[in-house]
């Protein structure tokens, strides 16, 4: 992974000083509330319903063994003993004392962490694929792209105070595991016919109150080019996005109001001033780059030998089994294995872990998968290079840690926003009705049956949880200050995203869990052989669920 | 007499300020004039270094870009601090148009922009009042590290390593 060298370590200490500054200046009094709020969000505080919350963000998902530990540590010195793993890879620490952060801050740069950006109208952290690195149907890593985009829009000087905020994910392979559709601007990698690699450009993907999916705007960006094209989006958007209405304010507000075509030519017109300037990358720094995300040193192994041994382990161990075909997943090299922890057992709130878990976990990614964890836009955490021979002994441990529950992927996965238990922002909470779909959806071998099924649920339109983009999406309301729920049915964030439709009214959330009961049962009494919920759902379309779902008890 | 940071240094501000409601300020020597104002002069009293246009946030400035180009001085206007329009302006006018005269940052900016502005191209900075501007001086060395081109910085630091 990246390593910090004497210039990054500097201007990550120069943040945190500047930061105690302004924390020092602000109880003071020398700052007001309205000017210190800009200050806090880019260094990732929110002032919360109960207490600060302070957004950690983990670069494209990447943790080391250290920074785990370090996690833990802050978790217990500094907050309640756990932090949160977000849909957009970072951590969030729920309940800091304000006047600590400074402190906080300083304990992550000792690590090479820091919280710049992860808040705020700026460019927040790039996200990536779990499997960046080790996936069968890769291009291309991603990783190198997102540090080289890491640097250039960290404390970008002229895009700080952006309209709103601007999130950028890179995808470089076949299926997309990053959700680039979805975001301000997505990168996926490609290939030209001559073999060169470039990115193609979406823009103006978002979700929030007006979800959108982004708009191709180049097909083929060499690489050289990235950095100077990213930075001409960025200055048509810093200049001509809205800012007399907060809502109205995202890129994909100023894609739609031009046409994508449009926005294109303006890109374009502005990108002729940057091309081939000193910001085109150079052959010298991606080898740079590149040079962090070499591979570990895998071990040579006969890969059908590894599998041999591997099912022969599983006979006649049914749970084994079971979280061998839902949490493990092929890796590019014979005989290894990439893990996925699963932080979803019912009764937890989704994607919170603990300060001894996270040592647990670091001490697992130590002895299994070279010191390295990921994090993942589903709230999971990944171990991505274990060797098969070692996945029995690993399963034994995380079943004692509460991580090997077996329905990754499956409906009880859910992807779930914080909510109205901790975030001001939220209309109703969203944890209780995570863990109430779980308890309801206990039978693993139903929920297997059911396959692959995202539930999404965010406690406010503003989407956290990804709800738009959840095969079931469910999105707490407030109606006359009592909590209620709607529902989509249809969205998904993969290579083909579509956002979800509203079923119709929504929901108490004592009826929520019997309400996707019977959306399931539609899809099981018409599914075709295998068929996934969502392509079921795509070949017959709402109106069955709608009928059901709304039918008048007799 | 107001005072602002010019360079790294606390000065006294000779310079007017006129808004766009402004109609009377013949009593001043040295005024900075709304941009449609300041391209009505003739060239003697645009280029005599006595007026200089101010930009508001947003504002289409490309269209005359060659004459304010020439100006002695150009200055941007922030209407609120978050509004973050201005410094893509400061970015144009020194990299695209190659601008060497001062440029002048006013409005509602506060000290924590100061190292941001100054990578943008300004180098006068009015913050809004009641700024401590001696103390707030020490902010335009925030950072040693830089990792962008910008207006200050030709070359991006990946090309320093």
């Amino acid at each position: 992974m990246y390593r910090y060298d004497q210039y990054d370590r500097q201007l990550v200490n120069e943040r945190v000083a500047q930061f105690r500054n302004q924390m020092e200046r602000y109880v003071a009094g020398e700052i007001s509330d309205t000017e210190f709020l800009p200050l806090r969000l880019q260094n990732g505080l929110y002032i919360q319903r109960l207490a600060p919350m302070l957004r950690i963000a983990v670069p494209y998902g990447l943790l080391s063994s250290t920074q785990l530990r370090q996690l833990a540590y802050i978790a217990r010195h500094y907050d309640k003993g756990f932090v949160h793993f977000t849909t957009r890879q970072n951590v969030q620490l729920n309940w800091p004392v304000l006047e600590e952060v400074p402190d906080i801050l300083a304990d992550l740069a000792k690590v090479e962490m820091h919280s710049i950006q992860t808040s705020g109208n700026c460019v927040r952290n790039t996200t990536s694929d779990q499997f960046a690195g080790i996936a069968p149907d890769e291009i291309e890593d991603p990783r190198p792209w997102c540090e080289l985009i890491r640097q250039w829009s960290t404390l970008h000087p002229e895009f700080a105070f952006l309209p709103r905020k601007f999130k950028i994910a890179v995808s470089g392979s076949e299926s997309d595991r990053a959700a680039i559709l979805v975001h301000d601007i997505g990168l996926q990698i490609v290939k030209n016919g001559d073999g060169e690699l470039g990115f193609a450009v979406y823009v103006g993907g978002g979700l929030g109150r007006t979800p959108v999916i982004g708009s191709l705007i180049c097909e083929f960006l060499p690489w050289r080019h990235l950095l100077t094209y990213l930075n001409s989006i960025l200055r048509i958007y810093n200049r001509y996005g809205r800012r007399d209405n907060k809502f109205k304010a995202r890129i994909k507000i100023l894609v739609k109001a031009w046409s994508a075509e449009k926005f294109a030519a303006k890109v374009d017109e502005e990108w002729q001033h940057h091309k081939d300037g000193p910001l085109t990358l150079t052959q010298e720094e991606v080898e740079r780059i590149k040079g962090f995300f070499t591979l570990p040193e895998y071990k040579t192994i006969d890969g059908a030998d590894a599998e041999r041994a591997l099912q022969s382990q599983a006979l006649d161990n049914i749970d084994f089994q079971r979280w061998l075909k839902r949490n493990v997943i092929d890796h590019r090299v014979p005989g290894y294995a990439a893990v996925t922890l699963s932080l979803k057992p019912t009764g937890t709130a989704p994607g919170d872990v603990t300060d001894a878990q996270l040592e647990a976990i670091a001490d697992l990614a130590d002895a299994y998968s070279f010191g390295e964890a990921r994090s993942t836009h589903n709230q999971n955490l990944v171990l991505a290079d274990v060797e098969k021979s070692a996945l029995f002994s690993l399963w034994q441990e995380l079943q004692a840690l509460g991580f090997a529950t077996p329905t990754v992927g499956t409906l009880n996965d859910i992807i779930c926003c914080p909510g109205g238990d901790f975030c001001s922002l939220a209309n109703a909470k969203s944890i209780p009705i995570a863990e109430a779909i779980q308890r309801r959806f206990d039978d693993l071998d139903y929920l297997y049956d059911l396959g692959d099924l995202s539930l999404n649920i965010s406690g406010c339109m503003n989407a956290c949880g990804h709800h738009h983009v959840g095969n079931i999406g469910i999105l707490g309301v407030d109606k006359k200050g009592e909590e209620f729920y709607q529902i989509q049915l249809g969205g998904s964030s993969d290579e083909n995203a579509t956002l979800g439709t509203v079923l119709g009214p929504s929901f108490t959330q004592g009826d929520v869990p019997e309400v996707v009961a019977k959306i399931i049962q539609v899809y099981v009494d018409n599914r075709q052989e295998d068929e996934l919920f969502i392509d079921a759902y795509n070949r017959i379309g709402l109106a069955p669920f709608k009928e059901s779902v709304y039918a008048k008890a007799d | 007499m107001p005072k602002l940071i010019k360079g790294d240094q606390v000065v006294e501000d000779n310079w007017h300020f006129v808004g766009l409601e402004d109609t009377d300020y013949s009593t001043y020597d040295r005024v900075i004039l709304p941009l449609a104002k300041w391209l009505e002069l003739d060239d003697a009293a645009r280029l005599g270094g006595h007026t200089a246009p101010w930009i508001d946030s947003g504002e289409e400035f490309e269209e005359a870009f060659a004459k304010v180009l020439q100006a002695p001085m150009v200055v941007v206007h922030f209407p609120v601090f978050m509004d973050g329009r201005g410094f893509s302006t400061a970015e144009i006018l020194r990299n695209r148009g190659g601008y060497q005269g001062e440029l002048r940052a006013v409005g509602n900016l506060i000290q924590d922009q100061l190292f941001f502005l100054k990578r943008c191209g300004f180098d006068s900075y009015q913050l809004r009042e009641g700024t401590d501007l001696e103390a707030a001086v020490r902010s335009l060395q925030d950072f040693s590290v830089t990792y962008q081109t910008s207006a200050d910085t030709d070359i991006p630091l990946f090309r320093r390593r």
